[in-house]
């Protein structure tokens, strides 16, 4: 009798424990919105209804379900889920400076679920960040791509486990600087950080080719070569498993990385930051997956002192991939906004803007059949706005992942916070929160007011 | 919001290097003074309301008329239809023209060595050609508060409008001698200190501030009996802020720090100005009683405390205003001052309203730092610091259409057009 009780407790806490460990999905009918589909058009006076997680239909007079929720949206507007395709919010570790290549990194091992920066991203739109590794090395880590799932402990479920991998590179000042200046190795220059790349490519090819040999001749009695999770990630590249996300800035490393790509026959393969990216568009438009830049940040550093706020217009005219990101706790909150300088700086029009921060960063990341437009069979990821999101007078009203709503401006608490440290006796005031952390891990190639911006 | 068609985008696009933004402009190349009549607008004076179909003349640096039927007179007539005149916009804080790239040490100009260095003026370090100084103008921010940055007094901030060739003919009519105040918050999360060593170094910070304070009492008290004083620049400056020669302008931001200023300057007969006050919306009352005007922001910020609401540093501003206090803005920057009209919306969208965020960028800035006889808003006798805008200049799907600093047209031009004008459409493309 104890013993069943027992049995009985053990299955239904391995039950449970299988139900929640799923991801949560809910179901949510919004209606009477302008729906700003990103992909078709804008809708006037549209419902959209979302069961378990997917966009279901969209249309007008729509019912809803049996114990689905109703939101009125009368006079409101309804876009996608807002992507920063560079982000570091939800990460509790940026960089793993410590050698020129660390593809062996994996920055789903530092997430961390209840960073504030995740709820304040929610509060702006953002249900989808691209969690990076910093810009220390010239081959950084993993990236792993986050659903703003908040209120879990897990980080488990908040990664989106159904993205493809990607990786960042990094060229210019930053390697350089923590590398050759900082540790006197190479690369000191940019024509070092493309020796790295290429010595680090073709050494997975004789990897690579170890292995194959070793696979063809199985039942011989040869021992298997030594794993190594460092070239097998660059040999996952070169085999097109992963998407390169390329920190960079000067137009003449982004177009040496280009050949380098070219030459290896990698054509996943994203710009990031690219503030030179203007000058070699039609380059990018080409032979790579586009480019993810600033709005207009520029002169922070020397390599993007010959910058231009019209660089993402030029970019998008020439037919590149074009998204605007973040990288930065504070910017992240207002991407519907940076998307909106895109009309000032070089006249892109409203679908060309949103563009810029739903299908394109889909695009970047490998998950634009899932998320980046209002499309029946899509993610339930949405956000509803007082006003056009492109105004800069728009406030973000309610949030939802897979149709679950994780913000909701009636319901905010002041206080969000899901964890405290008990050794804050005193909560700290912070007068500049780092917010740029691309170079966190790295600070003391750094002055303190460098530190600000670091990208 | 624009939609075009797209036969009328096939055109756009065919034109673009030349037309598609407003704030692209190749009539002329530096600016140039003259009588200008700038006709059918609709005129926002921000002092005495709106004026449709009117006209502002401007004559010799000058306002010289805003009214409906002003005579041309010899003028060179700029018909507005359907646009929109607006005075410059002010920001209250900056380091522009004082630094060209931040991380490179050698162009960095607004940070002193030393804990006392009121007597560094910064108009001695203003470059009137940083590249910066026409990236902003073209937003319609034609005056700007640059100051420096540091130790205890840093040095003494200066009004200048963007435009000029030295530095003397930028400066717009004020200075102040700037305060950090000893501060007990963190100034970021690289600082490691204890809550213990924080406390302690902002407890000495105030004793060496009241040690120097009472000197520069003395100091004034004795030069001006008349008595021969040592060579002491430091103090000379600081004993203009005692004689209300300069007003103090006192960067606070944490609230209890706030609290700890506003009974410093108690008993202290001088004028003074806040600068900053990221958490001025927790002690607003307090901030309300004691009269001191603030020039807040960055209102695009994050809050102070990860406990507060998402929106804090929006709100911040019309909080403050709202419990009766004189709030200016400023973004606090140096490469985007341009984004001051944006720091100003998120004001407005989060409670400010939009009337009260136009006057803290014009008239109220120009009242604290004294120069609303001549700035701040469309007025006969004033300067004529001026944008033209396609509509609201707060919004990005407006264009700027023509900025005027002092009576001169400024032409909307900077590196970033230029760089545009010469890559959209690169020759050769792909291939040569």
């Amino acid at each position: 009798m104890k013993n069943s009780r027992i049995i009985l407790a053990i299955i239904l806490g391995v039950i449970s424990q299988a139900v929640l460990a799923q991801t949560p999905k809910g179901s949510v009918l919004i209606q009477n919105a302008t729906v700003l589909t990103v992909t078709n058009g804008n809708l006037e006076d549209t419902d959209v209804l979302v069961e378990d997680g997917i966009i279901k239909r969209i249309g007008q007079d729509l019912n809803a379900p049996n114990g689905v929720e109703v939101i009125d949206a009368t006079g409101k507007f309804l876009m996608p889920g807002i992507i920063d395709a560079h982000s570091h919010q939800g990460l509790d570790v940026v960089n793993e400076a410590s050698a020129p290549i660390t593809s062996e990194v994996q920055m789903k091992d530092v997430v961390n679920p209840t960073s504030i920066g995740l709820y304040r991203a929610l509060a702006g739109g953002v249900t989808v960040s691209h969690a990076m590794h910093g810009s220390a090395n010239v081959i950084g880590g993993q990236n792993a791509t986050l659903k703003h799932r908040w209120g879990t402990m897990n980080p488990e479920d908040i990664i989106m486990k159904d993205a493809p991998r990607t990786i960042k590179f990094a060229l210019g000042e930053n390697p350089t600087r923590v590398h050759g200046r900082g540790n006197g190795i190479q690369p000191r220059t940019r024509m070092g950080v493309e020796a790295v790349i290429r010595n680090g490519f073709n050494e997975a090819l004789q990897y690579k080719k170890e292995w194959e040999e070793f696979n063809s001749n199985s039942g011989s009695s040869t021992n298997p070569p030594k794993y190594n999770e460092r070239l097998q990630t660059l040999a996952d590249i070169l085999d097109g498993k992963i998407i390169i996300h390329c920190h960079s800035y000067r137009a003449d490393e982004i177009y040496m990385l280009i050949n380098v790509a070219r030459d290896f026959g990698i054509d996943k393969l994203v710009f990031q930051h690219t503030n030179e990216g203007f000058k070699v568009a039609p380059e990018i438009a080409e032979y790579t997956m586009g480019a993810s830049v600033f709005a207009d940040w520029w002169a922070y550093k020397f390599e993007v002192y010959y910058s231009t706020a019209y660089n993402a217009a030029i970019l998008s005219r020439n037919g590149a991939v074009t998204s605007i990101n973040s990288d930065s706790g504070e910017l992240i909150r207002h991407l519907y906004h940076e998307a909106a300088k895109t009309q000032r700086y070089g006249g892109l029009t409203d679908e060309e803007a949103l563009a810029l921060i739903t299908i394109n960063p889909a695009r970047q990341l490998g998950i634009d059949d899932k998320i980046g437009s209002i499309e029946e069979g899509k993610h339930g990821d949405l956000v509803i706005f007082n006003e056009h999101p492109l105004s800069v007078y728009a406030i973000p009203q309610m949030t939802f992942v897979d149709g679950i709503k994780y913000f909701d401006i009636n319901e905010d608490e002041d206080d969000q916070r899901l964890s405290v440290s008990p050794t804050e006796m005193v909560e700290p005031i912070y007068l500049t929160e780092e917010n740029h952390r691309c170079m966190q891990g790295t600070i003391r190639f750094y002055g303190e007011s460098l530190f600000q911006h670091s990208h | 919001m624009k939609k075009i068609n797209n036969l009328l985008f096939a055109f756009l696009l065919a034109w673009m290097p030349f037309m598609a933004s407003a704030q692209i402009d190749g009539e002329f190349i530096k600016p140039r003074t003259g009588t200008f009549l700038l006709k059918n607008a609709t005129v926002m004076t921000v002092t005495n309301g709106t004026l449709e179909n009117a006209s502002v003349l401007i004559k010799d640096g000058m306002i010289a008329g805003v009214g409906t039927n002003l005579p041309e007179d010899g003028a060179e007539v700029i018909d507005l239809s359907g646009m929109y005149i607006y005075p410059g916009l002010i920001d209250g804080g900056t380091s522009l023209g004082a630094v060209e790239v931040s991380s490179v040490a050698e162009t960095v100009d607004n940070r002193e060595i030393g804990n006392v260095t009121p007597n560094m003026e910064i108009l001695t370090t203003i470059n009137p050609n940083s590249v910066a100084i026409p990236v902003t103008r073209v937003s319609g921010v034609t005056t700007v508060l640059s100051k420096p940055v540091g130790g205890l007094f840093p040095g003494t901030a200066a009004l200048i409008n963007l435009n000029g060739y030295t530095p003397d003919q930028m400066y717009a009519g004020f200075r102040g001698v700037v305060m950090d105040f000893p501060s007990s918050a963190r100034r970021g999360r690289f600082d490691r200190r204890s809550d213990e060593d924080i406390e302690k170094a902002k407890d000495e910070a105030v004793k060496e501030a009241n040690e120097i304070w009472d000197n520069a009492v003395a100091f004034n008290e004795m030069s001006s009996n008349g008595a021969e004083m040592q060579y002491y620049p430091e103090m000379e400056q600081l004993a203009k802020v005692v004689a209300k020669e300069l007003p103090l302008m006192i960067e606070v931001n944490a609230a209890s720090d706030i609290l700890n200023a506003i009974e410093w300057v108690k008993d202290k007969d001088i004028d003074v100005i806040f600068m900053g006050c990221d958490e001025g919306w927790r002690v607003a009352e307090e901030l309300a009683e004691s009269g001191i005007p603030v020039i807040a922001g960055p209102v695009q910020d994050l809050p102070t405390r990860s406990s507060d609401r998402y929106d804090a540093a929006y709100a911040n501003p019309g909080k403050m205003m709202k419990a009766g206090v004189k709030v200016a803005i400023r973004t606090n920057e140096v490469e985007n001052v341009r984004n001051l009209p944006f720091h100003a919306a998120y004001a407005a969208a989060y409670g400010m309203g939009k009337e009260e965020a136009l006057k803290a960028v014009t008239i109220v800035a120009a009242e604290i730092f004294g120069v609303d006889d001549k700035y701040g808003s469309i007025e006969e006798g004033k300067m004529a610091n001026l944008l033209v805008s396609t509509g609201d200049p707060f919004e990005t799907s407006s264009d700027i259409m023509h900025v005027f600093i002092e009576g001169y047209r400024i032409p909307l031009s900077n590196r970033h057009i230029r760089l545009y004008q010469e890559f959209l459409e690169r020759d050769p493309g792909l291939n040569k």
